[in-house]
């Protein structure tokens, strides 16, 4: 089958394919592809201004990880992803879990939930700056305390999860429970015969069941918590000195490329972030073994 | 006696159910409440310890100061533009690619959708500095095109309608070619009416997606006129530190048109993203 001896119908179809997939290929590759290879490369150089870089090997990489702010925010990120996903995957499974029960206005509790997914993040963080603010702020009247959630360095980062978890939950609790629908009303039946509790049925059918659904969720939530940089720019501002006990590495490759201009060095950044997205999934995969059953 | 307690525990369930699910509809919902509150405070209202809840005397005008900070017409316009561009960009050139990769064998295919899957695993930024090199290179910064351009083409969107026509039975194209028509007609005519639920939801996707990003826009188009509803409240925040009832209105003015339509589509909003779900 192969190249020359194609039957003219089998030459249309091939011709067709072509012109079919061209608009999104050109697209890619002029888009894509090509700024990927271009951004690579820039991270090997100094930006000189106006477009024009000059060739400097491995310097780039050698300043950035010679500088704490860089290793900050590398740990910030990691930080983020620990304190958002398993409580925010706890949290939604848990939601899921309630909406799967035979309850009324099931429609109007996922209506809520789900809320927030259609706002956009620069939106909603303004009333969550509002409810954290330090003075005057719902939250520090309610608790009777002066916190400054979102200027002190030790419990900034805590405002900007709980906004990120709160933002999530109906997003993946939909997602869970799709998951959970599919498990067979008749495996609890079976096993309630039996006598089992309540808990007992969670771990040894609803958690192994929905496990696959579960994984695919954290590897989103992952994904999207290393780039994480909208809801963070929006909650901290540059000026706010608590920056860097937040700053996300997308956050700081903003600054460094676009407030900085050196481009250079925000290209080196957004290459590490892709290694650590990288390193993240390999170990995921890796991990996903113990723990996620797909004899279904 | 055992039915009875059997019934009695599940009762207790029940309300255990409605009163999490309760705290947690509160929850979700109370920075929306508290966001209209506020709007309709005055600034020193909205500062005066202890707090009210609901406004003393309830005032707009923090409407229409927000209004006069910001040029929120031309914001709608702009975003509005943008999202509009994008999903037809999406819905077409993805419809096209998704059919091709599924339903027609052309040498390079694999290579081709290996493209798309690269896209698809890279995050955005790392395309950001050339798209804006180029953008600026072409004199098109601060124009709609300039939003709209990382968005022209769509792989997530190939990915996914390539599912929705991998879902489809070969025999329905063979017999509309059997019928007579070229590979063109057999996309157009008969295959792609098919995938109105996905394509509702690549739109609603692409949307909801382009509505809530903030880099892109912030980069390419620092004038104001020119700015997206999330861009421009990125700059509201700057303008107005303390003036929180101003900020408060600001947002649910850039939230309303799409927090309305999702009112209205609820079942295509929460369905659609759920399964666009994975990116």
């Amino acid at each position: 089958m192969k190249g020359f001896k194609l039957s003219p119908a089998a030459r249309r179809e091939e011709n067709w394919g072509w012109i079919m997939v061209a608009p999104t290929i050109i697209g890619l590759i002029v888009l894509n592809l090509w700024p990927f290879v271009q951004t690579i490369y820039t991270s090997f150089c100094e930006h000189l201004g106006f477009g024009h870089y000059k060739f400097v090997g491995l310097a780039n990489y050698a300043e950035i990880f010679q500088t704490p702010e860089f290793w900050k925010a590398t740990w910030n990120t990691i930080l983020f992803c620990i304190l958002t996903v398993p409580l925010g995957l706890f949290l939604s499974l848990l939601v899921a879990m309630l909406l799967n029960a035979k309850i009324k206005f099931k429609g109007g509790f996922r209506t809520i939930f789900f809320l927030p997914m259609v706002c956009a993040p620069a939106a909603v963080t303004m009333v969550w700056r509002w409810i954290f603010n330090g003075e005057y702020g719902i939250l520090n009247q309610v608790l009777g305390a002066h916190v400054g959630w979102i200027t002190d360095a030790r419990f900034v980062m805590i405002a900007c999860a709980v906004v990120a978890i709160w933002s999530n939950i109906g997003y993946d609790a939909v997602l869970l429970l799709a998951g959970l629908q599919t498990i067979p009303k008749t495996l609890y039946e079976a096993n309630s015969i039996d006598g089992a509790g309540k808990v007992k049925q969670f771990f040894t059918i609803t958690l192994p069941m929905v496990s696959p659904t579960l994984f695919v969720v954290m590897i989103m939530r992952l994904m999207s918590a290393v780039k994480v940089y909208d809801l963070i720019y929006m909650m901290v501002e540059e000026t706010n000195p608590a920056v860097t006990s937040v700053q996300s590495l997308m956050y700081l490759f903003y600054r460094e490329s676009f407030i900085a201009g050196s481009r250079g060095t925000g290209s080196a950044i957004v290459i590490w972030t892709v290694l650590l997205i990288g390193m993240i999934t390999v170990i995921q995969f890796y991990g996903q073994k113990k723990w996620v059953n797909y004899d279904v | 006696m055992k039915n009875r307690s059997l019934e009695a525990s599940q009762k207790r369930m029940t309300v255990l159910t409605y009163t999490a699910l309760i705290i947690g509809a509160i929850l979700m919902i109370f920075p929306f409440v508290w966001m209209i509150l506020t709007s309709l405070k005055t600034v020193p209202e909205s500062m005066q310890v202890p707090p009210t809840i609901f406004p003393k005397e309830m005032i707009t005008t923090n409407f229409g100061d927000a209004m006069k900070s910001l040029p929120f017409l031309k914001l709608y316009l702009n975003t509005g533009l943008m999202i509009l561009f994008r999903v037809i960009c999406a819905v077409a050139f993805s419809s096209m690619a998704g059919y091709a990769f599924a339903m027609l064998n052309f040498r390079g295919k694999k290579l081709l959708f290996g493209i798309v899957l690269v896209q698809m695993s890279l995050p955005s930024q790392i395309f950001i500095i050339p798209q804006y090199q180029m953008v600026a290179k072409m004199g098109l910064a601060n124009t709609i095109f300039a939003l709209v351009f990382p968005g022209i083409v769509s792989a997530f969107g190939v990915f996914f309608l390539r599912q929705t026509y991998m879902g489809i039975p070969k025999e329905i194209g063979e017999a509309a070619y059997l019928d007579g028509c070229n590979q063109w007609q057999t996309f157009y005519k008969v295959m792609f009416p098919l995938t109105g639920t996905s394509v509702a939801a690549l739109t609603i996707f692409t949307a909801v997606f382009a509505y809530s990003d903030l880099m892109w826009p912030l980069v390419v188009n620092s004038d104001l006129n020119m700015m997206t509803l999330s861009s421009g409240l990125a700059t509201l925040r700057g303008q107005f530190t303390t003036n929180f009832p101003v900020l408060m209105a600001g947002s649910l003015l850039a939230m309303l048109p799409m927090v309305i339509l999702y009112l209205i589509f609820q079942r295509q909003f929460i369905e659609g993203i759920a399964t666009t779900g994975g990116k």
